[in-house]
């Protein structure tokens, strides 16, 4: 893909990188979506206006969050029902900040739920707010996300101006290229204007947050689901799953399959059944060889390894875990240890530079592993003092690929 | 060190919880590391240092608590009822060790901070206590090193030595609140940088050092302590600068000051500022006096001579001979006696000194009052804060301080007037800027807007000379709106109604065109003051430096006194003192009206106990102010108060003195002058006799602050040849004008004449004796016993007047002496910049003060000097009636339209040439702030500049 200026152009070649810019085309290309009368023609705001007017009991509402299981789709995977709870026994003021600086490798599940349905977030966002008790509402986008922004700006002037209800106040913000800022607290600290840093808790976002205020925090699709878990119903939501889990998830697939892209499947579908019911098997000439489980650093697992079910808590036995649910498929042809290599030089990149063990850990690992042979003892050494003394996930879990090859692909680094 | 605090502070609530496996107490709001260390175990640390935020990013301190999944940092983490902590446990030890050895594994082979463990500072110590070294692997590995930053003078950046720590951010902007050093870059690439990664010498830095003194491996090093950090001693003693009062210590190598760093006091904790850090090295100037001298016969004294001096020659050997102490004694002491003997004790005058301590103050002034007989005797507080003095012991009966200045951190609105602290009072300037961060308003009235203007909630910026229209405004304000403290008035004000009859024609609205500022602005800040929790007025020369400067003075106590905002933590009256001891040399009795402890020399209690405790005769006249001895030198004849000898110690009127031509005409005409400095100032120029004597450091002695606190200073070095203490000079002179003292014990008696000066201020001091200070170094009076911890806060329950209540006193405009005119078109203000002290001849000498402030400025607003057709760095020459002088103009858009701004600390060009004499007629204090003058482009500068 190639970007000229904030053009995004698919499967991009020369031809079409020159004749884009011969034809000044530099704004985001239109995107098709449901925007605000489609939206409300389909039902769309009825729950929120059901809430607004005390038809819809908020209580109900938390209730029917916390009973549906729905757990935090950045990643983290705290249920977001708990989370309401707790947020809304702190006192006001209290403010929400939404987290669509969607940069884990390999995910793209909110900009692609983002481009077709906004308001279906929109909503989920808005009834948060309103049985939360919620004042102020910072969205913080990925700035690549040049279409999302135009959609989203056109949407929530839309609301703004035609709501019956009143809004609280919401401001999008745009990031800067940080993977950091997608760490809850990092965000907190770049919309406050300051350096993108995770802070260190306690004290929790939820007590402390945003310009020191309780903060309701939650990843894009998380809020995605809300109008639906509402108004189907808790049971709905759990009803779907598989292998004994529940729900439903936003596979990113990605890598040497068939067909990837966005796979909407129940909770703890195995990586074997993913490939062949979802993604159309993988593609010629690939045979399966790995998967990383949630992205850069969720792990890597091998082929052997695919009949394990994919959801939270199901692969932290293995050294992995799901994470964003961003699956990448790695054939016969390419190596976990460049893989590895990969994520480490990612971390390293993307180390927010303020605690030593991730600062200065991933920088060495990087280092290590460019070694044929690998330095093990001195790596489990960085991996031991990354996972233990860093501040944040990212410092915490950057090891995890290190592991894997280690624990699954030794004999690619021997 | 500091004064003992009360008991229910020492203890706060304890908590109980396991460490390592041991049930221990801590205290709420501990944290896990401090309250191990309590316990006897070390658990290591780097970016953690007491008195900055902990921030927990070095992970050094990391330790396993039960139940969690991760370690968490010990800085950072409180000890909770029931917590469960392994500081040495394999995992906790496993990553503590790994962050040293990562940290060592980027360090230089050859360090910038040596100890005897290693070349890394405080890494190299917790690793050497850890038995941490790096593996060749890792030492394989060593980052790519940034180049070394020298473009500083008195500070190198090595940052192939940082470790990442931002102990210098934090100190740089969270403690001292100058943001300069941030954090920029991110992963292996971060870096602390100055402003947008410029080097550090031409960055904004304002050089306080709190990042040097911060850093734990030596990457920001002093550049005098580079290496070894190996000293013969460590002395613990107390700045020599400003009225602060900072503690700190002397480092010294080879009786060499190698480097100072701040130490916890209670006025400044551990900071410092360019001054008090860098600014040591003027004691090892090769023009030190170092041998007494006598003017050769014949040689006349020349005041026209003094401006066309070159100092940096510094070649006295026309004017002066050598001499040895007995001779240059003998006839400095021996003239005094005979012109006292021969035209009466009127005929003899004495300058003593706010840069010397406490004993030397009350030994001159005794010797004045009993050898010279007279009460001539007067200081530099007379240019500084006669009139605030004059204002507050007439208001509320005490010249001192209510409050003292870190109690701004208990106020909610903070009014700066006249002042420009973060040069002035650099320390003083981090509280108030701590406290604004926390919250409280600062409102900065100035006419110049200076640097704590960006700290400043509201900032009124009135027309010079107008301080009694504004001020009556916001007092018109206070009473109109109904927001009068009425309770207070009643029980604890004299003459209200009168004040406020008086206060009648002041409305905002009709002082807003008088003073420049919107009658709205003057009304919410008046609002604000009187609701606010508790506000506090901080204030300096801008209000006293006038003829109008008493009543400036009255309008601020006004101003406490109907919104009740006196009395109470966070609020009060801070006159900001200049000198290091020029409260301590007031309350001494160095000044002419008044006996030790403000006891007037009219009042017939206080004469005739102390004729009895000197056991000596005493004048009951009032002595002549500074610039009134001025005038008597250049008397008739006839006049039998003409002054014709005078001694004069530490100070140097020839540079501080308004109107200098006049000031300097008067020195020369002296029969006889004896001058005892420590370099060959302006006056020393035109002596008979020159004294050397010691600079602050040579010497042991007290100095009392602007905040009531007397302090310890202790001789860290010995005097160069045959410089001698000050204190044992005066004892000299004293003995050849006939009078038998006999002060026993180290450093020439200095504890037996403080103990005699503590019986002379009993009613403040009483609990203050020497070896108290020997073993506190700084206590608050009033301190009444050994037990009292001081009284950091006075007039609670009443006034220190006759009757314990404020008297007001009703405000009235009085214009400046000098209105600008067609010829003399701007005003002139004269003042102090950060860097050098009030005449120069200290800080001017000192290496890294005079590289970065090394020539004569004068600011001006960028719409002047368009009008004028200068740019930065043009010539340009200002006159007034009295003399002229020609600088370099600095563009300053702070510096109001229509005036100039100029330090006086510049020989080449005096700005006190132009300043005007007019006196204020309560505090007999010249109007340094205000006079016309004329300014054109173009001019020759001075040929000389500096003295190196």
């Amino acid at each position: 893909m190639a970007v000229v200026h904030q053009h995004e152009i698919g499967h991009a070649s020369v031809e079409k990188v020159l004749a884009a810019v011969q034809a000044e085309a530099t704004q985001p290309v239109a995107l098709d979506y449901i925007d605000l009368n489609a939206y409300v023609a389909e039902g769309g705001y009825a729950l929120l206006q059901a809430l607004n007017s005390g038809q819809q009991d908020a209580e109900a509402v938390m209730k029917a969050m916390e009973d549906s299981g729905l757990r935090g789709l950045g990643g983290a995977g705290f249920p977001a029902g708990r989370k309401w709870r707790i947020v809304s026994e702190q006192a006001a003021p209290r403010l929400m900040a939404v987290n669509i600086d969607e940069g884990e490798p390999g995910t793209f599940k909110d900009r692609t739920y983002l481009e077709r349905d906004p308001h279906r977030f929109l909503e989920g966002m808005l009834v948060a707010a309103h049985v939360v008790g919620i004042d102020a509402i910072y969205i913080y986008l990925r700035d690549e996300y040049h279409a999302c922004r135009q959609v989203l700006e056109a949407e929530l002037q839309k609301l703004k101006t035609n709501s019956a209800i009143q809004l609280p106040m919401i401001e999008l913000r745009r990031g800067a290229g940080a993977y950091i800022c997608g760490e809850e607290s990092a965000m907190i600290e770049s919309i406050e204007g300051k350096r993108g840093e995770p802070r260190m808790r306690p004290p929790y976002i939820a007590q402390v947050g945003l310009f020191g205020r309780p903060t309701l925090e939650h990843n894009f699709e998380t809020l995605y689901w809300v109008r639906d878990i509402v108004q189907k119903g808790p049971d709905w939501f759990s009803g779907f799953g598989r292998h004994g889990r529940k729900g439903l998830r936003s596979f990113s697939v990605s890598g040497r399959v068939k067909k990837p892209g966005v796979k909407l499947a129940p909770a703890g579908i195995t990586m074997a059944e993913l490939i062949e019911e979802y993604c159309g098997g993988m593609q010629d000439g690939h045979n399966f060889y790995a998967y990383l489980p949630g992205g850069a650093s969720g792990g890597i697992l091998p082929a052997s390894l695919s009949d394990i079910p994919l959801d939270f808590d199901t692969l932290q036995a293995y050294g992995c875990f799901i994470g964003s649910a961003a699956v990448i498929v790695l054939g016969h042809q390419d190596s976990a240890r460049n893989a590895a290599l990969n994520m480490m030089n990612f971390f390293a990149h993307e180390s927010c530079g303020q605690c030593t063990p991730c600062r200065v850990g991933t920088e060495k690992a990087v280092q290590l592993m460019q070694a044929a042979v690998w330095d093990n003892a001195t790596l489990d050494d960085l991996n031991q003092v990354m996972t233990d003394a860093s501040i944040c996930g990212l410092g915490q879990a950057a090891p995890n690929p290190v592991r894997c090859v280690q624990k699954y692909f030794p004999q690619e680094v021997a | 060190m500091n004064a003992p605090l009360p008991q229910e502070l020492l203890a706060p609530p304890s908590v109980e919880f396991k460490l390592n496996e041991q049930s221990v107490m801590g205290f709420q709001d501990e944290s896990i590391l401090n309250a191990a260390k309590r316990h006897g175990i070390d658990i290591p640390h780097l970016c953690y240092q007491e008195g900055l935020r902990a921030d927990g990013n070095c992970r050094a301190c990391v330790v396993e608590i039960k139940g969690e999944r991760t370690l968490a940092p010990s800085c950072c983490r409180n000890v909770a009822p029931g917590l469960e902590v392994l500081s040495q446990s394999l995992r906790a030890k496993k990553s503590q060790e790994m962050v040293l050895e990562l940290l060592l594994s980027d360090m230089p082979d050859q360090g910038h901070k040596w100890t005897d463990k290693g070349q890394h500072g405080e890494l190299s110590d917790w690793s050497s206590k850890m038995n941490v070294t790096v593996r060749p692997e890792l030492q394989a590995l060593r980052r790519e090193q940034p180049a070394c930053d020298v473009s500083h003078p008195a500070m190198a950046v090595n940052l192939d030595a940082c470790i990442q720590c931002n102990r210098c951010v934090r100190a740089c902007r969270e403690e001292q609140v100058n943001d300069v050093i941030g954090y920029a870059h991110r992963g292996a690439q971060s870096q602390i940088v100055f402003d947008l990664q410029d080097s550090m010498g031409t960055s904004t830095c304002v050089a306080c050092g709190e990042c040097v003194q911060a850093c734990p491996t030596g990457a920001l090093m002093p550049k005098s302590q580079m290496g070894s950090q190996v000293v013969d001693k460590k002395v613990d003693s107390v700045c020599p600068f400003c009225g602060v009062g900072c503690l700190l210590t002397y480092k010294v190598k080879d009786n060499k000051i190698v480097s100072v760093e701040g130490r916890d006091g209670p006025a400044n904790h551990s900071r410092l500022c360019v001054k008090g850090r860098f600014g040591f090295d003027y004691i090892q100037h090769p023009q030190r006096l170092t041998t007494p001298l006598i003017r050769k016969l014949g040689v006349p004294k020349d005041p026209a001579l003094i401006q066309q001096l070159n100092r940096n020659a510094a070649d006295w050997s026309a004017v002066f001979r050598e001499a040895t102490w007995e001779e240059a004694l003998a006839l400095g002491a021996g003239k005094l006696k005979q012109v006292r003997d021969a035209f009466g004790p009127k005929s003899l005058a004495g300058f003593g000194s706010a840069k010397g301590s406490n004993e030397e103050a009350y030994l001159f002034q005794k010797l004045v009052r009993t050898g010279f007989g007279s009460n001539n005797v007067d200081h530099c507080t007379r240019l500084c804060h006669a009139s605030s003095v004059a204002a507050m012991l007439e208001g509320v009966g005490s010249a001192a301080v209510s409050n003292q200045v870190n109690d701004v951190e208990h106020a909610g609105l903070i009014f700066v007037i006249g002042a420009n602290p973060s040069a002035n009072h650099p320390v003083a300037a981090t509280w108030m800027k701590n406290a604004a961060k926390r919250g409280a308003k600062i409102v900065l009235a100035d006419p110049r807007v200076t640097d704590i203007g960006k700290h400043a909630w509201r900032t009124l910026q009135f027309k010079p000379d107008t301080d009694v229209a504004m001020l009556n405004a916001l007092i018109y304000t206070v009473i109109e709106e109904g927001l009068a403290n009425q309770d207070f008035i009643q029980t604890r004000a004299n003459n209200y109604e009168a004040l406020k009859q008086n206060i009648q024609g002041y409305s905002p609205e009709a002082m807003a065109p008088i003073c420049g500022v919107p009658a709205e602005t003057l009304r919410e800040v008046a609002r604000e003051f009187a609701t606010s929790k508790a506000s506090m007025i901080l204030w300096g020369m801008g209000i006293s430096q006038h003829v109008h400067g008493t009543d400036n003075a009255r309008c601020l106590i006004a101003l406490v006194t109907v919104t009740g905002q006196i009395g109470k933590s966070g609020s009060g009256l801070h006159p900001l003192r200049g000198q290091n001891n020029v409260q301590g040399a007031s309350d001494a009795g160095l000044i002419p009206m008044m006996y030790p402890n403000y006891q007037q020399v009219t009042n017939p209690l206080a004469h005739d106990w102390f004729e009895k405790f000197w056991d000596s005769p005493l004048d009951s006249q009032p002595g002549y102010t500074v610039v009134e001895i001025m005038h008597k030198a250049l008397a008739d004849d006839t006049d039998p108060h003409k002054v014709r000898g005078m001694y004069i110690m530490g100070e140097n009127p020839a540079m501080s003195d308004p109107d200098l031509n006049h000031a300097r005409h008067a020195l020369a005409s002296l029969e006889h002058l004896v001058v005892q400095d420590i370099f060959m100032t302006e006056t020393a120029w035109l002596a008979d006799v020159v004294l050397p004597a010691t600079a602050w450091p040579e010497k042991t002695g007290t100095v009392t602050n602007t905040d009531r606190m007397v302090q310890m200073g202790r001789q860290a070095v010995e005097p160069p040849a045959q410089a001698k203490a000050d204190l044992w000079i005066i004892q000299q002179i004293a003995q050849g004008m006939g009078l038998n003292w006999q002060y026993k014990g180290e450093h020439h008696g200095v504890a037996e004449v403080y103990e005699e000066m503590r019986q002379a201020m009993h009613e403040v001091i009483s609990g203050i004796s020497w070896d108290r200070l020997v073993r506190e170094s700084s206590v608050t009076y009033p301190c009444l016993t050994e037990e009292d911890p001081g009284q950091p806060t006075v007039f609670k329950e009443h006034f220190a007047t006759a009757d314990g209540r404020v008297n007001l006193v009703p405000a009235d405009i009085i214009p400046a002496n000098e209105r600008p005119d067609a010829n003399f078109p701007f005003v002139l203000i004269t003042g102090r910049q950060l860097e050098h002290w009030h005449t120069g001849s200290m800080t001017r000498r000192a290496t890294v003060l005079d590289a970065i402030e090394p020539e004569a400025t004068a600011s001006m607003c960028g719409a002047d000097m368009l009008a004028l057709g200068l740019s930065e760095g043009h010539v340009m020459t200002l006159a007034s009636r009295r003399g002229e002088v020609c600088l370099r103009v600095r563009r300053d858009d702070g510096t109001p339209q229509g005036s100039v701004f100029v330090p006086f600390a510049y020989y080449e060009a005096a700005a006190n040439l132009m300043t005007n004499a007019a006196l204020d007629p309560f505090g007999k204090i010249p109007e340094f702030k205000y006079c016309a003058i004329a300014v054109k482009a173009g001019g020759e500068l001075a040929v000389s500049h500096g003295f190196f």
